[in-house]
């Protein structure tokens, strides 16, 4: 019928934002009734890639072939018309409404003249998608009742009702349990066997392999190539995933490893993570890495009191460490450079100096009185100390920079007494300069005797800045490696599903996920 | 790397000094003393400027913490409620037979202890906004003095109990005396202390503060606390001036405060405004009241013109951005 080989074709896709190229002249070729993997690290330009297709981005260069037909979309309701709808990992829903209602909203059934909705209608066809789909609920039902499994179905089912061709899954797997991905991996099967193709993105091996035919591989923005499943190896898909140089240099300083400060031994939150164990000593980094949502965030909130654990013990300086706020933390030598700055770290409409001094406010203070004058020399000197490009303390700290927030909110912790530093994501949307600054500054305070936790998704950051690296999969500790045994496969291998790994602790989702 | 050094002062322009709201208010206080001039020949006289203050000051004492409430992006709408449950036991206290003076404490602390459990039931439960939590005990409070009272006032309180809201000290007012004390008390709280401080910094970005080692609901339980507290020192003038007290007294004053906190140029967003700003819309809604009910405008008249002078106030900002930045929304 169709006159080419593919439904879809992207070629030499260009995507260029403000600075960065997030797709550098990618290509993709997707047949018809074809599970095709698309996989690379965070940040590779996947989702990009899908905002391209779906719509929601055009691309600078390249072209996009639709059965054989060239298209161009200029908004997200071109491709939902062209037959292209997406699943993503966080369902968007409306919880306070039917499924009826979720699967139809945007394109109800409605009477001509009279414009009445045909509930009936509806329900009935509502009630056959989801059979097709072997959901065992009903389409009455409360979208907010429903598992994250099932509103997945919803969404799937949404898509069969628009009559997609192409249905593209993000990472629809990373909330799942076990069975609940066996039941996706059905349906999607289903799906293919009449004929649609699916474009499936994963960090995990085991859905690649028990699904897909092809997998596609970016890295860093660029296309790598495409292969069928059964003829490439684990290994050599993590080499094309990863690449092989680590380009950027890091001044690694080396510092003298002291005294034991921080021995975390087995502790867990339900739902969160289970059995974490590492140790911290004085001069040392160590880093903390894996995927978004391994759980990595919540073993540094917790010790840091802003969450609590609720198995295991965590000895500080000799003592059992148990903080309920994060004051306490502070008060002990515990501090914690929190991932979003400008959420968690600063005041953005205050000043540079006031965001400097909040923590430690009573230092300046006599009996609750502030005073300014001490306040200003302290935040001044701090702010200098970190070399924070502005005119004075007094600047918004909202007209900086991502990079020179990011120092403020570093010097933030300089004005405490503390032993152990967590930096969770330190460099995370700065830019490459301030990035090489604050990796000197880093290196700089665990030589002068603080104990770091380094939390990163970065791989060349892990590798070039820490002496042990402990690495997290699914709320639980894969790996230790040393400096020694430290490459970018070694920490990939750990942080990802190789298929034939434990099951989830409790069965339970992974919060964050 | 060279550090660069900072400059050791701020920048200071007169342009940025009299964009202040706070002028605004003063310029809208003059206009009302020009118009209540013109009204009465007699209204520029010290002992009837005097006399006027003191009949709107009793309010007054709410709108210092209400301040601290709304900075941190809170209301609470049950401190007319509170006036009246702690007036309601004062004077029903009294009336069975125990000292004023010990009444008088007593009515403090009921204050204070519906304060501290509307801060306590706003920090527990996060899911519920402080308006509802407020709604609640507004009608908590106010249903618990009606059963108190049953529709009935208490009164004929000793002599000296008068003097609090009608007597003089020299020639200045006591009410004036102490609302003066306080205005400046919670001003130095606010402006001066690391308390005030970090009652900034929840209002601008709770969770940052919570990270930076602020304990966000403690200091919520105080300055709620403290707001309970105020409604009942409220409540001591307000039933000295009326002489008796009933269930349904300072009915709609919690409004009132609200209103006259929002003209002064504190932000309901949290995080802005001075306090100098709610005193200075004390004022300026006290005269020009007293300036309308010379001339006999209505009640209702009245509650027109304070609904206009907030939107204009709300409005004013957004009015300025808009000037300022081009004239986009």
């Amino acid at each position: 019928m169709s006159e080419t080989e593919y439904v879809l074709e992207l070629k030499g896709i260009t995507k260029i934002f403000p600075g960065v190229k997030a797709l550098d002249d990618v290509y993709f070729k997707l047949k018809p009734g074809e599970i095709h993997a698309l996989m690379g690290e965070n940040g590779a330009g996947k989702s990009t890639f899908i905002k391209v297709i779906t719509g929601v981005h055009s691309p600078e260069e390249g072209e996009m072939v639709l059965n054989g037909r060239k298209v161009q979309f200029n908004h997200p309701t071109d491709a939902q018309k062209a037959g292209i709808a997406a699943i993503y990992q966080h369902v968007t829903c409306y919880p306070d409404l039917s499924v009826t209602e979720n699967i139809f909203m945007g394109h109800e059934k409605i009477q001509r003249g009279t414009n009445r909705i045909l509930w009936n209608e509806m329900h009935k066809e509502a009630d056959t998608l989801l059979q097709q789909l072997g959901a065992g609920f009903s389409p009455k039902t409360l979208m907010g009742a429903l598992s994250v499994a099932e509103q997945q179905i919803v969404e799937i089912a949404k898509a069969l009702s628009v009559d997609a061709k192409i249905i593209i899954m993000d990472e629809p797997t990373a909330a799942l349990t076990k069975n609940e991905s066996e039941e996706l991996y059905r349906i999607t099967e289903r799906l293919r066997d009449r004929g649609t193709s699916i474009i499936f993105i994963s960090h995990r091996f085991e859905d690649m392999y028990r699904l897909a035919s092809k997998v596609t591989v970016f890295r860093d923005a660029k296309y790598i190539g495409t292969w069928n499943v059964d003829e490439i190896s684990n290994s050599d898909l993590i080499i094309a995933m990863v690449g092989r140089e680590i380009s950027q240099l890091f001044p690694k300083k080396e510092a003298v490893i002291g005294e034991e400060l921080l021995r975390v031994e087995g502790i867990g939150k339900t739902g969160y993570f289970a059995d974490v164990s590492f140790s911290l000593r004085r001069g040392e980094i160590l880093g903390l890495t894996g995927l978004v949502g391994a759980g990595r965030t919540e073993v540094c909130q917790t010790l840091f009191g802003i969450e609590q654990y609720d198995k295991g013990t965590v000895i500080f300086k000799g003592k059992v460490l148990k903080v309920k706020t994060p004051r306490e933390a502070m008060r002990l030598g515990i501090g914690y450079l929190p991932e979003d700055r400008q959420k968690q770290g600063l005041v953005l409409q205050w000043e540079i100096g006031r965001n400097i001094t909040l923590p430690t406010l009573s230092k300046f203070a006599n009996k609750g009185i502030v005073n300014s004058r001490k306040e200003l020399d302290i935040a001044k000197r701090l702010a200098e100390k970190v070399s924070v490009k502005a005119k004075s303390v007094f600047d918004l700290v909202s007209s900086l920079s991502g990079g020179n927030q990011q120092k403020v909110v570093f010097a933030k912790l300089l004005t405490a007494e503390l032993d152990v530093l967590i930096l969770d994501e330190p460099t995370k949307g700065v830019d490459v300069g301030a990035k090489s600054a604050i990796y000197e500054m880093i290196s700089d305070l665990a030589c002068s005797g603080y104990g770091i936790i380094l939390v990163s998704s970065e791989m060349p950051e892990i590798i070039g800045m820490c002496d042990r690296v402990a690495v997290m999969r699914e709320g639980r500790v894969t790996a230790m490696l040393d400096r020694q045994g430290l490459t970018q496969e070694a920490i990939l291998e750990a942080s990802m599903d190789d298929g034939a790994s434990a099951p989830n602790t409790d069965g339970k989702r992974w919060a964050g996920a | 790397m060279k550090p660069r050094l900072l400059e050791n002062k701020k920048d200071f322009t007169l342009k940025d000094f009299f964009l202040q709201w706070e002028w605004l208010l003063v310029v809208l206080i003059m206009a009302v003393f020009i118009m209540n001039t013109n009204l009465s020949e007699y209204f520029l006289d010290y002992d009837n400027l005097r006399d006027a203050t003191m009949g709107f000051l009793d309010k007054a004492f709410m709108v210092l913490p209400m301040v601290f409430i709304i900075l941190m992006g809170d209301i609470d709408i049950s401190v007319g409620s509170i006036v009246a449950l702690s007036s309601v036991i004062m004077g029903d206290l009294y009336n069975h037979g125990m000292p004023m003076e010990w009444a008088m404490v007593v009515c403090l602390a009921v204050g204070a202890l519906c304060g501290w459990i509307n801060g306590l039931l706003i920090v527990k439960f996060k899911e519920l906004s402080a308006v509802i939590v407020t709604l609640a005990t507004m009608i908590i409070y106010r249903g618990i003095a009606y059963i108190i009272l049953e529709d009935q006032a208490s009164g004929k309180f000793p002599e000296w109990f008068k003097f609090l809201g009608w007597d003089y000290v020299g020639n200045i007012p006591f009410i004036l005396i102490t609302f003066a004390v306080f205005a400046v008390a919670f001003g130095f709280l606010l402006h001066k202390t690391t308390f005030g401080r970090r009652v900034y910094a929840i209002g601008n970005n709770a969770t940052a503060s919570r990270y930076s080692g602020v304990q966000v609901d403690r200091i919520k339980i105080i300055v709620f606390t403290l707001a309970g507290l105020m409604a009942a020192v409220t409540a001591i003038f307000l039933t000295s001036r009326m002489g008796s007290t009933r269930p349904n007294i300072a009915t709609g004053y919690e409004l009132e405060v609200i209103a006259m906190v929002v003209l002064g140029g504190i932000s309901t967003a949290g995080g802005k405004g001075r306090m100098i700003g709610a005193i200075l819309a004390v004022f300026l809604i006290g005269f020009l009241r007293y300036g309308l009910g010379l001339v006999n405008v209505s009640a209702q008249m009245l509650l027109i013109i304070l609904g206009l002078l907030l939107i204009f106030s709300v409005a004013i900002p957004q009015l300025k951005l808009r000037f300022t930045t081009g004239r986009k929304a």
